[in-house]
């Protein structure tokens, strides 16, 4: 049987409580398994969180990874997110040098391009937000790089099915 | 609703799951608690060190069902616990364990006898909590014994800081505990039972392999019954030891790197594989790869992350083992009409009268398999056996046959030396009515023999038997039989005079040279009221056989 790796979409509810992304990220590390990105913040029920983690594997690693996350006591409910029917965004702060006039329009016209905010101006530089997919914000970053970024924040990705369909505690 | 301190409140709140016994060692952080217990009528044994009381706790749960429990304080009295809380979670053992810590506002400042003890065993405890406010302290404890106890048994802990303890407020004791993310599948699903009964039903060459899971949901007498309605001989992992009485003509031993010449090739051979409560680790299954070639595998386990993880079965069903073997059973007898399987049998006939033919000694002085049949002769049925880890184990595991469930207990996942005897002494304060016998070697007992003070001080009369080779025995066995016989660092050169040794603690000590001395002194251990230490000495040269040397296949096994 032949085992393809790809990026997988993990969303899970866990409770909002301390201690609980260690849990979750030790056993990750205790286990071998890689995390692409993790995001977490408050959901729509108070009490809960919710996770998203986007992992590189085959689908015989993701399903053991869904089932030892199911294990820890503080995780509520977990679900392999589906990328068709999946809503996933980004943000990124981008801090790019500006040392001239001209590289800062170029670089102002670019943002506009891609639906970035100017966020902060300062004589030499510019921090550039940009919402997106991962592919959009990379490509972003490309363009940027011969202008010379000086630092990159990312949140990593945060991730919601479309429709009624739903990751949740009923 | 009542007040009081949390010291008081975890007393109450232990004597509500019905406690009685409590295995640990004060110190700063957990003085309160102490103090409490000063007023309470609840047993609780000094030990002389945390991982004996740990490991008592852990064997206290093995023998009686229940869930064990062990106390220390912060800092080195908690680290001290955490081999044997990691090795309760190999073995999926029911303990809490309680450990003081740092007052509140001193946790994060490196105060005196602080380690972040929640950090350090949330890998191996099935969850943990630290305990925030005096208040929280009855509905944690209820969580924890319930969490240990249910769906897969587990290790919990519960970390105190002091200011915790002290702190007076008013106590909910009923109230209910509910959790979001913990709720175990106890029923299997029905189409899966079906699949399963279709592929037995069907089967030539069936083999049942029981794991722990087995025993801890007490399903062993419905196993047996499936295997005789079903004709299938039953192997087990050590931790399924006992599942199956060793003297029923279905039983064909351990399997595994040291399985039972029966276990290993009818495993290799059979058409269909039924797995309950055992989670293919890689000392049972040898070269995962050719594993159970030409077999359908049915794996139960009541823990889903168990399933796939390091084999894929071909019907898998999360459930509890004793409800899945019954649902199996009820609808087996309904369609199958089978009373003879001759060919299959007669196999296992033949390679069980091999291993019978291992136990004939050969040669001069003790020979440890012998010993084994010696000492199953002289115990009653329901004596425990407990096991250091090693050659001595797997000695005991091959030879020295069990009849009941909870009847053997060993470390199995982690492998812990110093394990049996504060296990032993757990089993005894469990079972005080039967024998204790811990299987030692010479290394593993060396460990922590220190708890023979609290044998005699707590007058719990274990025996223990040291198959002493002065060595470190298994590893001798790789080096002699991969490295070349090149001995690196397994003589122990100076032992202690183990008889001199107990009789210091105020226990009986003997040393034999024949199994004719051996049988004196072990019936003499049997009526003692002090625990016994019987020197027992061995070859060094000695090999544990079978053995399936490492990345082979089961079949692949070095017989002598």
């Amino acid at each position: 049987m032949e085992m393809k790796e790809r990026i997988y979409m993990i969303s899970a509810i866990v409770e909002h409580k301390p201690g609980v992304l260690y849990s979750v990220s030790n056993m990750f590390r205790r286990r071998g398994f890689n995390i692409e990105s993790i995001s977490v913040g408050e959901s729509e029920q108070s009490e809960l969180a919710r996770m998203t983690i986007t992992m590189k594997g085959d689908e015989a690693t993701v399903e053991q990874v869904v089932k030892q996350l199911k294990k820890l006591i503080s995780v509520v409910k977990v679900s392999i997110l589906d990328s068709e029917n999946t809503v996933a965004r980004e943000l990124a702060l981008i801090k790019v040098s500006t040392p001239d006039a001209r590289v800062r329009s170029d670089v102002i016209n670019y943002t506009e391009i891609f639906k970035g905010h100017i966020v902060d101006v300062a004589h030499e530089s510019l921090i550039i937000e940009i919402t997106g997919d991962t592919d959009k914000i990379n490509a972003f970053i490309e363009l940027m790089k011969p202008f010379g970024v000086r630092e990159i924040a990312r949140t990593g990705i945060a991730a919601l099915q479309r429709g009624m369909r739903s990751v949740k505690m009923e | 609703m009542p007040r009081m301190s949390g010291a008081k409140a975890l007393i109450e709140s232990l004597k509500k799951e019905k406690v009685e016994f409590i295995f640990g060692i004060p110190g700063g952080a957990i003085l309160p608690v102490y103090d409490a217990l000063y007023d309470s009528d609840m047993k609780h044994i000094l030990m002389r060190h945390e991982q004996c009381a740990a490991h008592a706790a852990d064997g206290y749960a093995r023998a009686s069902g229940k869930v064990g429990v062990c106390m220390s304080t912060s800092g080195p009295g908690a680290t001290n616990l955490v081999t044997g809380i990691a090795n309760a979670y190999m073995d999926s053992s029911p303990i809490v364990a309680i450990t003081g810590q740092v007052p509140r506002p001193f946790i994060g400042k490196d105060a005196f006898q602080e380690t972040d003890i929640v950090g350090v065993t949330t890998p191996i405890t099935k969850c943990n909590f630290q305990v925030r406010s005096a208040a929280e302290i009855p509905k944690i404890v209820k969580a924890a014994f319930y969490i240990a106890y249910t769906g897969r048994p587990g290790p919990v802990l519960i970390d105190l800081p002091k200011d915790t303890q002290t702190e007076e407020d008013e106590m909910n004791f009923d109230e209910k505990i509910e959790f979001r993310g913990y709720r175990p599948t106890y029923d299997p699903h029905p189409l899966q039972v079906e699949k399963a009964v279709q592929l037995l039903i069907q089967a030539e060459r069936p083999i049942i392999v029981a794991g722990g899971g087995v025993k801890a949901s007490n399903a062993c007498s419905d196993l047996v019954a499936l295997a005789e309605t079903l004709l299938a001989p039953v192997a087990t992992t050590l931790m399924g030891k006992g599942a199956i009485p060793e003297d029923h003509p279905l039983s064909v031993g351990m399997l595994g790197m040291h399985g039972t010449a029966a276990a290993n090739h009818l495993v290799q051979d059979a058409d269909v594989l039924l797995a309950v409560g055992m989670r293919f680790s890689d000392r049972s299954t040898g070269n995962i790869k050719a594993f159970c070639p030409d077999g359908k595998i049915i794996h139960i386990d009541i823990d889903s992350s168990e399933i796939g993880k390091n084999i894929k079965p071909h019907v898998p069903i999360v459930a509890d083992a004793k409800r899945t073997i019954q649902s199996i059973h009820n609808r087996l007898i309904q369609k199958f009409d089978r009373k003879e399987r001759s060919t299959w049998l007669n196999r296992m006939q033949t390679l069980k009268n091999m291993h019978e033919e291992m136990i004939k000694s050969v040669g001069d002085g003790i020979k440890p398999p012998a010993l084994m049949v010696e000492i199953r002769k002289m115990l009653p049925n329901d004596a425990i056996v407990t096991t250091e880890v090693g050659q001595n184990q797997m000695w005991a595991a091959l030879y020295l046959k069990a009849y009941k469930p909870r009847t053997f207990i060993s470390s199995g996942g982690l492998g812990t030396m110093g394990f049996g005897f504060p296990a032993a002494l757990g089993a005894k304060v469990a079972c005080p009515e039967v024998p204790v016998v811990d299987i030692a070697g010479d290394g593993s007992f060396l460990m922590t023999e220190q708890d023979l003070a609290s044998s005699i001080a707590w007058k719990i009369p274990v025996i223990v038997v040291i198959l002493n080779n002065s060595m470190l025995g298994m590893v001798a066995q790789w080096q002699r039989l991969f490295y070349n016989r090149r001995y690196s660092a397994v003589d122990l050169k100076r032992i202690p005079d183990f008889v001199k040794l107990a009789e210091s603690y105020g226990a009986q000590g003997s040393r034999v040279q024949s199994i004719e001395e051996f049988r004196a002194a072990f019936k003499e251990a049997i009526n003692s009221d002090v625990a016994t230490v019987i020197d027992v000495p061995i070859s060094p040269e000695e090999n544990v056989l079978p053995m399936v040397p490492p990345g082979n296949a089961l079949k692949d096994l070095i017989l002598s």
